[in-house]
């Protein structure tokens, strides 16, 4: 069965170290909020189709903690953990978020950000709007920069599959 | 690594441009349409010379352009100039734009789920 596309998303930087990710699904709130939270539909879809989710951990309540670990399919492992900090069933959730490769901070702590996923329904349709709150704009920057390094991945791949194609 | 020096490439023009708040506003003030420095002035709630220096960094680096109307100069948004952002964010919108790809198809599943059950 094919999906209508409900849209692309639409990241924007609202201020230095900030990232603001929006985008529009066609189902009610309560199902967005379901798929985002619960641990074996976050498996279906997190890994983006560039490999698999390999673990989902949800401990969903204030103060509970999440750690999601994907691997790309030529091997390269990404894996992520936070905390939840604010939990408004099928309205709200902030939460933290590490990059577990990120180097920390001068002061050994860890370099996160804190996001803040909402979702609000209309005619039957959910918009999901997520801030991401960077400690600084150099941590900020540095997670734009890993999506140019998912990109030149993907760039890489795809040089290999001609390559191959070619033999 | 490459990414780094495509971004060291772009610091000195748009990027810093758009790192201040205000004219960041005044950017988004002009996308809505050409606007003249007097109706800038009022709206950002700055004196004319601090609008007028903003006006110009922003012009510095092409993000703007002037025209004179009898005695009015009037801005307009040249959205080309701040290509060099919109490239730098796309790989990570794409990122997000695969997962929320692949979260519609789970979506599409709980609904029919819902269906099957006679709605919630």
């Amino acid at each position: 069965m094919t999906v209508a596309s409900s849209g692309t998303a639409r990241v924007t930087l609202p201020a230095d170290d900030q990232i603001l990710i929006t985008r529009e699904f066609d189902a009610p709130k309560h199902l967005v909020y379901k798929a985002w939270t619960d641990p074996v539909l976050v498996r279906q879809w997190w890994h983006a189709n560039r490999g698999r989710v390999t673990v989902a951990e949800i401990d969903l309540r204030v103060g509970g903690t999440w750690r999601y670990v994907a691997v790309t399919d030529d091997g390269f492992e990404v894996a992520f953990h936070g905390e939840y900090r604010e939990i408004v069933p099928d309205e709200r959730i902030v939460s933290t978020e590490v990059y577990e490769g990120a180097p920390p901070s001068a002061d050994g702590e860890e370099q996160g950000t804190v996001n803040t996923a909402t979702f609000a329904e209309a005619d039957g349709r959910t918009t999901l709007t997520i801030l991401v709150q960077a400690p600084s704009k150099e941590v900020r920057d540095a997670i734009i920069d890993s999506g140019m390094e998912a990109g030149m991945q993907d760039a890489l791949d795809l040089l290999e599959q001609t390559a191959a194609s070619l033999r | 690594m490459i990414h780094r020096m495509a971004r060291a490439a772009t610091t000195a023009d748009a990027f810093n441009a758009v790192a201040e708040p205000r004219r960041r506003q005044i950017l988004d003030l002009l996308a809505g349409g050409e606007r003249a420095v007097n109706d800038l002035v009022k709206d950002v709630g700055l004196a004319q010379p601090q609008v007028s220096k903003h006006l110009r960094v922003l012009r510095e680096v092409g993000a703007v352009t002037v025209r004179e109307a009898g005695r009015q100069r009037l801005y307009r948004l040249n959205g080309e100039a701040l290509k060099p952002i919109h490239d730098w964010v796309r790989n990570y919108e794409r990122w997000w734009a695969e997962r929320f790809d692949q979260l519609d198809v789970v979506l599409d599943e709980l609904k029919k789920e819902e269906g099957d059950d006679g709605g919630k």
